[in-house]
């Protein structure tokens, strides 16, 4: 059949379209996925026997199933229980949790690694426990930990083709729509390839920015 | 004259990285059986020199020669790597941080090279670790792994693993320095030894005490020349340099204190 | 929850496990092998070659794999590669982990302390036989907890295959929550399998692990 290239320009607003989707559910999976991180492994390490176990659970579900598994239980899971989603918000709840199991593992480490003589000076100042977490651990256990969730963040942006099978019109749905007129796979995949590489290499870049300057302020 | 040719010979070595130059065009030959100090300030560039004369850091001027050999002389690439690997075994070195292979024991850290290099059958070779073992006092240790032995004992295994490819000369890099203070006489006796063996060595060394009582000669480095060198009376009781005197005089104030 | 259904359907489950486990093996295999050869690559010391292992590396852990497959099992017969889904998903996945594995065996070998590599050249070995004898065998024992975490991270990644219809489990998973209108007991049964495996795989590989350790 051979290669022609000449067909992308005519679908490229549809597909960059699908690049701009792309990047937003990456940032707000991202979003959900720092903040549910912190609140989890919060939970997971200080909250009563009977919170935590529920939690526990459904973090060793998470983390021993494919993503793709997880978008179908959630995708389907909310339609059964007669809750009508956009696919986009299925497909952010589904990236989101996902990554919120992973990157609590992370917080959960660091959180532990703070001087517990961090915590004392702060309860001999008179904080409560919640409130030296909050002011006093957490936000030093953020610092260290950014670089890994940093890079839990760089796999999202890549697992976010995933959602494609949902019916997320992003970057990956985008390129499949374009492919279904043109029958020209090879062409569309590969550019869809190149514009993920290209947002994975700003990423990074960002990233290496920020542990930079989180060095130097060691 | 008489015009023997220096055991080693070391002709206007020049060494910089980048545009900082650690190595100065330095000259410096030593006759066989001869054991020579460095001494100097950490950065005066003893540890490169050491370093260069086994090609761990190359030089970027300058010649060595061992005997009739030039040890960096340029050659393609694959030649080149046979030259050095033969030059090597005739060379043994001696680190600071020891650098015994942790996954052997230390029979096996002292087989290793005789046994690939130089074909010695497994019988042989293990003669040959017990016989060097002996000399440096470790033969009861000969089956325990590096991680069990105290770091004075791990530096005479490493003596005697360079011991065991009969080099004509031992280079010494700070071989004491990584060692609890009552664990650096056990290696200075071992080298002591050496020494009455006549083996060549070059010892760079904080040692000043060790350097006064065994070497033949002490070189003075600083900022990547020679500053000055003569015999260990000389250099240790009368340096004529001023920077000499300062570096032994801090030295010396230091170790007191 | 519906047991009744779930022991009915359970058998194609077993069934569709046994894809996802060869599935997994022989893309370990293929991903090790590429991962030899990718350090190899970026430890050559000619510059053309260490290119080529980081643009390896850089591309393949650049863009998603569920691309890559694309590209390979829809893309490929433009460019007269004509695979089935099943070989397709072995070599697309086992080339991508290959290039994360790479970079564990990589990191895993600049991690054995630099003075090993003077000492054992210093003996008069060759940079082969030093990397053989001596620091191979300690970059190992440092590479099998990681490449642990790169193994267990592939057998989920086999879940993408079913979006090119090979019938391993999350594809059963999917079909059958279209069929039953039950997803969060095919997600039980699913889920399930995929833990079994991943522990097993995981027991082995800490055995394997202390056991590299022990001496």
């Amino acid at each position: 059949m051979g290669l022609d290239f000449s067909v992308i320009p005519k679908y490229l607003d549809i597909v960059l379209l699908g690049a701009l989707w792309t990047i937003a559910i990456t940032v707000c999976a991202a979003v959900v996925s720092f903040f549910g991180g912190i609140l989890l492994a919060v939970i997971a390490l200080f909250a009563p026997a009977l919170v935590r176990w529920p939690f526990r659970v459904f973090s060793f579900l998470f983390l021993g199933t494919p993503l793709l598994l997880q978008l179908f239980l959630i995708y389907f899971g909310l339609v059964q229980i007669g809750v009508d989603v956009p696919a986009f918000v299925a497909g952010v709840v589904g990236l989101g949790l996902h990554f919120v199991v992973y990157n609590s593992d992370l917080f959960q480490t660091s959180i532990l690694a703070v001087d517990k003589g961090q915590i004392e000076a702060a309860r001999t100042l008179g904080l409560s426990r919640w409130q030296a977490l909050r002011k006093v651990v957490v936000p030093q256990a953020v610092r260290d930990v950014i670089p890994p969730i940093g890079n839990n963040m760089i796999a999202l942006l890549k697992d976010s083709a995933l959602v494609s099978v949902i019916g997320v019109s992003e970057l990956t749905l985008s390129a499949q729509r374009a492919i279904g007129s043109t029958y020209r796979p090879f062409e569309f995949y590969v550019l869809v390839a190149a514009i993920y590489y290209i947002i994975n290499l700003v990423m990074e870049a960002v990233l290496r920015r920020v542990e930079r300057r989180i060095q130097a302020s060691k | 004259m008489s015009q023997q040719k220096p055991f080693i010979d070391i002709r206007h070595a020049k060494k910089s990285f980048g545009t900082l130059e650690v190595l100065k065009d330095i000259s410096l030959q030593v006759e066989r059986g001869q054991i020579v100090a460095i001494i100097g300030p950490s950065g005066s560039g003893k540890s490169t020199l050491l370093r260069a004369i086994n090609d761990l850091d190359p030089l970027t001027g300058g010649e060595i020669w061992l005997e009739d050999k030039q040890i960096n002389k340029s050659l393609p690439h694959r030649q080149y790597e046979k030259h050095i690997n033969e030059v090597r075994q005739e060379i043994g070195m001696v680190f600071q941080h020891f650098n015994l292979f942790p996954h052997l024991r230390v029979r096996e850290n002292v087989t290793l090279a005789p046994k690939m290099l130089k074909g010695l059958s497994d019988a042989e070779a293990n003669a040959l670790a017990e016989e060097q073992l002996t000399k440096v006092g470790m033969i009861e240790r000969i089956d325990y792994y590096p991680s069990q032995l105290s770091g004075g004992q791990k530096q005479r295994v490493a003596i005697a693993r360079a011991l065991a490819m009969k080099p004509k000369v031992m280079l010494f890099d700070e071989a004491t320095s990584a060692l609890d203070p009552e664990l650096v006489e056990e290696v200075n006796l071992v080298m002591k030894r050496l020494a009455e063996e006549h083996m060549t060595m070059i010892i760079v060394t904080h040692e000043m005490g060790f350097a006064e009582s065994v070497c033949d000669r002490v070189l003075f480095m600083d900022q990547g020349v020679v500053v000055e060198e003569g015999p260990p009376e000389v250099i240790f009781r009368n340096p004529k340099n001023e920077r000499t005197q300062n570096f032994l005089r801090k030295h010396l104030a230091g170790h007191k204190a | 929850m519906d047991y009744g259904l779930m022991q009915r359907v359970f058998p194609f489950f077993l069934e569709a496990a046994w894809t996802t486990i060869t599935l997994s093996v022989l893309t370990a295999a293929l991903g090790l092998a590429c991962a030899i050869l990718g350090t190899s690559a970026r430890l050559s010391r000619f510059a053309l070659f260490r290119f080529l292992g980081a643009t390896y590396v850089s591309l393949f852990r650049g863009t998603p794999a569920l691309i890559q497959l694309f590209i390979l099992y829809f893309g490929g017969p433009q460019i007269g590669i004509q695979l089935d889904a099943f070989a397709a998903g072995v070599i697309g996945l086992g080339v991508n982990v290959g290039a994360y594995m790479t970079e564990t065996m990589r990191g895993a070998i600049i991690a054995v302390d630099r003075g090993q590599g003077e000492a054992a050249r210093t003996l008069g070995m060759s940079r082969w036989q030093a990397m053989c004898n001596v620091i191979l065998p300690q970059a190992m024992r440092l590479m099998i907890r990681p490449l642990g975490v790169n193994i267990n991270a592939l057998i989920k990644s086999t879940a993408l295959v079913a979006a090119i219809s090979v019938v391993e489990l999350t594809y059963t998973a999917q079909r059958y929550i279209g069929s039953t209108y039950k997803p969060f007991e095919m997600f039980l049964i699913a889920g399930l399998l995929y833990m079994i495996i991943i522990y097993v795989v995981g027991q082995g590989i800490s055995w394997a692990d202390r056991k590299a350790r022990l001496n």
